[in-house]
């Protein structure tokens, strides 16, 4: 494992997308192409030269396009040390060699630098020619630059988000989101709170707003979860300048919408509060987070939660 | 500020989700409540949250506020999908037999005195 330790370190969420990377990338797309050789009549001498030259630590020795061995400086080293640095470089060179294939997904050199002890494999295509080095340093600066592109597309996918509206001409533009809430369905509580924070975001909603839209928003959808006879549907209206959420049941509706706006006042069951719930501050929370809200309901027809945030140009 | 590596070192919690680099999550204020709609306007952004509650709607509490870390209190044990969920959404989960304010206090003690 010790091998692979330019790429473990860095948060988790990269790492994940480093991997799945390297299942993406081929070999030809993080490979050295501009490969310097050794002919098999070179000798030891001419070959330090080259790598010193070139700032590289190791080269292919190749005959008739084909790889049939390696210098690496260990091998250089080894000459010196012998004071045969005269010798042909096919004395010294290492044979029974480890490649690859350029078509290969880069998680398959990385298992062979993991597995052998190499330090640069050598690159062919399907003829056995040889085509580039890979060198681990290679793979990591191959999946940096992914990376980066990565996240160059997702910033343009979001500077395409957040000039929609500028794009498009109406006289009224708005997006609706809509959630089916469903009653009791505790697993999948705060699913559509987290969708909808994450689209404003995405839209180019401040942090704060965000948030606070986010925390309104969840505090409605645990309410159609926990206290409807059908659940419900939250609706999310976004414009430019202001973003109105509803959140609409068929019942049973709120016997005192005074009483229920008091601080610490829930109807809330022993069950439920046990999940952490009943606190009888939602909706005091929604209005402390949003600019407007107010409430409509009656036991024939449910209950209607208007919420709005205005954005000023400055905040959003 | 205090890295999570550091609280979960001291703390000698027990990490429930996946394995990450927790030096790199650095924590800047506390929160402990049991009620979530309390945390929803107490627990801030960065911040850790220390809780008895082991249910599924912590995470989505947690994601919602931006909060890390969470650390669950008394063994209460969260159940597999709880422990996904966390990990889809890249929320920390910690576990430690201690109760609320024994950990808060050992977090006190750590130096993490904000609240917001």
């Amino acid at each position: 494992m010790s091998d692979q330790v330019t790429l473990s370190d860095s948060d988790a969420g990269i790492i994940t997308r480093v991997e799945e990377l390297g299942y993406e990338l081929k070999i030809s797309q993080v490979m050295t192409t501009n490969v310097v050789t050794l002919s098999p009549d070179m000798h030891m001498i001419d070959a330090l030269d080259l790598i010193q030259k070139n700032r590289i630590s190791g080269a292919p020795v190749v005959q008739n396009g084909e790889v049939i061995g390696i210098i690496s400086t260990e091998d250089l080293i080894r000459s010196l040390r012998d004071g045969r640095i005269d010798r042909k470089v096919t004395d010294y060179m290492t044979r029974g060699l480890i490649t690859a294939k350029a078509n290969e997904k880069v998680v398959e050199a990385l298992k062979t630098f993991a597995k052998k002890n190499v330090g640069r494999l050598p690159i062919l295509d399907e003829n056995n020619k040889l085509v580039g080095m890979l060198t681990k340093g290679d793979i990591t600066n191959g999946l940096l630059t992914a990376l980066q592109r990565d996240y160059q597309a997702e910033e343009l996918i979001r500077y395409r988000a957040s000039h929609l509206f500028e794009d498009i001409e109406s006289d009224r533009t708005s997006l609706i989101l809509r959630y089916r809430i469903i009653k009791d369905d505790f697993l999948h509580g705060g699913a559509a709170s987290n969708h909808i924070k994450k689209a404003l975001q995405r839209l180019g909603a401040s942090r704060q707003i965000a948030r606070r839209c986010g925390i309104a928003v969840y505090e409605a959808e645990m309410n159609l979860i926990i206290h409807t006879t059908n659940g419900g549907f939250l609706r999310v209206e976004i414009e430019p300048h202001k973003i109105t959420m509803e959140a609409y049941d068929d019942g049973p509706g709120i016997e005192d919408v005074e009483k229920a706006l008091t601080p610490g006042f829930s109807t809330a069951t022993e069950q439920v509060r046990n999940k952490g719930f009943g606190a009888g501050m939602g909706l005091v929370n929604i209005r402390g987070c949003v600019d407007e809200m107010s409430i409509k309901s009656s036991k024939e027809s449910g209950t209607n939660l208007y919420m709005t945030m205005y954005l000023d140009k400055t905040s959003s | 500020m205090v890295t999570l590596k550091t609280i979960i070192e001291t703390l000698d919690l027990k990490v429930l989700t996946s394995p990450r680099d927790f030096s790199q999550i650095e924590i800047h204020s506390g929160y402990t409540s049991d009620l979530l709609s309390c945390v929803m306007t107490g627990a801030q952004p960065d911040g850790v949250w220390v809780t008895l509650i082991a249910n599924i709607n912590i995470v989505a509490v947690a994601s919602l506020l931006e909060v890390p870390a969470i650390i669950i209190t008394e063994n209460a044990q969260p159940d597999e999908a709880t422990i996904a969920r966390a990990n889809q959404e890249e929320i920390v989960l910690l576990s430690t037999p201690h109760g609320n304010y024994h950990i808060v206090g050992m977090l006190w003690q750590l130096g993490i005195k904000d609240t917001n």
